[in-house]
């Protein structure tokens, strides 16, 4: 490969870079409005609608002021950790984007491992969390640092385990060939056969986004604000940023491995990358709708949930799985690739 | 010199500097916190030598659940630095030696040999479809199915061994049946006592 060849694939792909972050961010943006209107109207308020039309410039309003803010550095804090942290609870929420297949063609980095990717990364994201929590040198922070910890341990293993399942159904860890195996109707997505590792699963990535009603890393009424209480101006927004970026990437996942991705539910109707986005704002109102609804768990009853129901319920569904891909029951457990 | 070689460098003189981080780093969350960058950085090294299955499984076990693990027994330990040092010249014979002995050791196996670079040409690029996690899984589940079945079985019962080393009765601990707590009743709780109004 010559100079400008290489140069130019460099360019290219920072292009096809920009084209997926921008957009995400302006969706951050806007899923924090989302979230306040819809919240708002669940308990019969209007919501934002002062700036703007309806409001709508609200989140660009929160960007000037965060932006126009101070980074407070607490004294006794370890300075290098603590103004890393945002940054390392934001790159890998942004770097798992890379092999999201949008559409049949549209995907930055087509990976044969790309489940596996997806999972390492949205793991590394717990650090910033607790490195945020340990280097405020605060009480408060550091609770919800441990907190956030031991929780995100406890769901990944069930989150993995419904992974696992969905591996087992398509026969592949590349995302676009697990959209691909879902191809037919609405009733082909693997929503159906695999229903109990899809709950499972996202309520897992509720929890494992640290969002309501799994928010005890943060919990405004026990431990003030948690990990970030100490973060100030576009720190603080950095987690913000990263949190709603792994909601949207969550999401995401659950449309690509239960829900189909970018194939049209009724099979006249062509598919396409519309398809990708109705169905992850779908997912993603549950979300807003589950913050609006519940009470935060207990501490106790999170590590319950996780431990004693979620992981005995995917495992026995692993079973019947496996059983099921030995009969060859259609359509689903039928068209494994040979 | 190629692109390959430049990024190989980067990686394993940051993987060295961490690892060197590690143990001479006072403060035991930076020592835990350079050994989860000595593991992300090997992950690379081995993505450059075309085992990304290995590589993410490194990160997503190592990096993402043991260290975390580990950074959570630490932060909760309160060092206190001053003893540690305290038997430092009593101790460095004994230290001394072990590290002798591990020198002596690794100078001879990578001398051998089977470990020199000549017995290792680079391995040839494979294709883009190619995909390591199926041969993997092709020799761990059909090739070698009864030796993974040992080792899982040695896992299992270290695991059970674990629990049962750490478990013990403690009659003073209150537990919740969340069964009973649903099935409560009002009649359970609550008692209605008619009264005279006060006045």
């Amino acid at each position: 490969m010559g100079f400008f060849e290489g140069l130019w694939l460099f360019i290219w792909t920072v292009i096809k870079i920009l084209c997926i972050v921008v957009p995400l961010l302006l969706s951050v943006a806007y899923l924090t409005y989302a979230e306040r209107k819809v919240i708002g109207a669940i308990q019969v308020r209007k919501g934002p609608n002062r700036v703007g039309w309806m409001g709508l410039l609200q989140p660009i309003a929160d960007v000037l002021k965060l932006l126009t803010k101070e980074v407070l550095v607490p004294t006794n804090s370890h300075r290098f950790l603590f103004l890393i942290a945002p940054i390392l609870s934001l790159a890998p929420a942004f770097a798992a984007w890379a092999v999201i297949p949008f559409s049949d063609t549209k995907v930055l980095a087509d990976v044969n491992a790309g489940l596996l990717y997806v999972l390492a990364l949205t793991s590394i994201g717990v650090y910033g969390v607790i490195i945020a929590g340990w280097a405020s040198n605060s009480k408060y922070a550091f609770l919800g640092a441990m907190r956030s910890a031991a929780q995100i341990v406890s769901y990944e293993i069930a989150m993995g385990f419904a992974l696992v399942g969905v591996l087992m159904v398509s026969g592949s860890l590349n995302l676009g060939d697990i959209v691909r195996a879902q191809e037919g109707s609405i009733f082909h997505w693997f929503w159906l056969p695999l229903f109990p590792l899809f709950i499972v699963y996202f309520i897992s990535g509720v929890a494992e986004t640290n969002r309501a009603p799994f928010d005890v890393a943060e919990g405004e009424s026990e431990i003030v604000a948690g990990f970030h209480v100490d973060y100030s101006g576009m720190a603080f927004a950095l987690f913000f940023l990263a949190e709603y970026a792994n909601m949207i990437m969550i999401a995401a996942l659950a449309v690509i491995m239960f829900l189909g991705g970018w194939l049209s539910p009724i099979p006249f109707i062509p598919d396409g990358i519309g398809w990708f986005f109705v169905k992850t704002g779908f997912m993603l109102f549950f979300f807003l709708w589950f913050r609006a609804t519940f009470p935060r768990y207990r501490y106790d009853q999170i590590m319950r949930l996780g431990w004693k129901v979620f992981i005995p319920v995917t495992i026995l569904w692993l079973t019947v799985e496996a059983v099921a891909i030995l009969l060859e029951i259609g359509p689903w457990f039928d068209v494994r690739a040979s | 010199m190629e692109l390959k070689v430049v990024v190989f460098w980067v990686f394993s003189l940051v993987l060295i500097g961490a690892a060197v981080g590690v143990i001479t780093t006072r403060n035991p969350v930076q020592a835990a916190l350079f050994l989860v960058l000595a593991f992300f950085n090997s992950a690379i090294i081995w993505m450059l030598m075309e085992a990304e299955f290995l590589a993410i499984t490194l990160v997503l076990v190592y990096v993402g659940a043991v260290m975390v693990l580990f950074l959570f027994v630490v932060m909760m330990l309160d060092v206190n630095l001053v003893p540690q040092r305290e038997g430092f010249t009593r101790y460095l014979p004994l230290g001394g030696l072990i590290a002798a002995t591990i020198v002596v050791q690794m100078i001879f196996l990578i001398r051998v040999r089977w470990f020199s670079p000549e017995n290792f040409p680079a391995p040839t690029p494979r294709g883009a479809d190619y995909s390591n996690t199926e041969e993997l899984g092709r020799a761990i589940y059909t090739d070698y199915l009864f030796q993974f079945e040992v080792a899982a079985v040695i896992l299992l019962v270290a695991i059970i061994a674990a629990i049962a080393l750490t478990m013990r009765r403690r009659p003073d601990t209150k537990y919740q049946t969340p069964g009973e707590q649903v099935q409560v009743k009002k009649e359970d709780r609550l008692r209605v006592v008619s009264m005279d109004a006060e006045k």
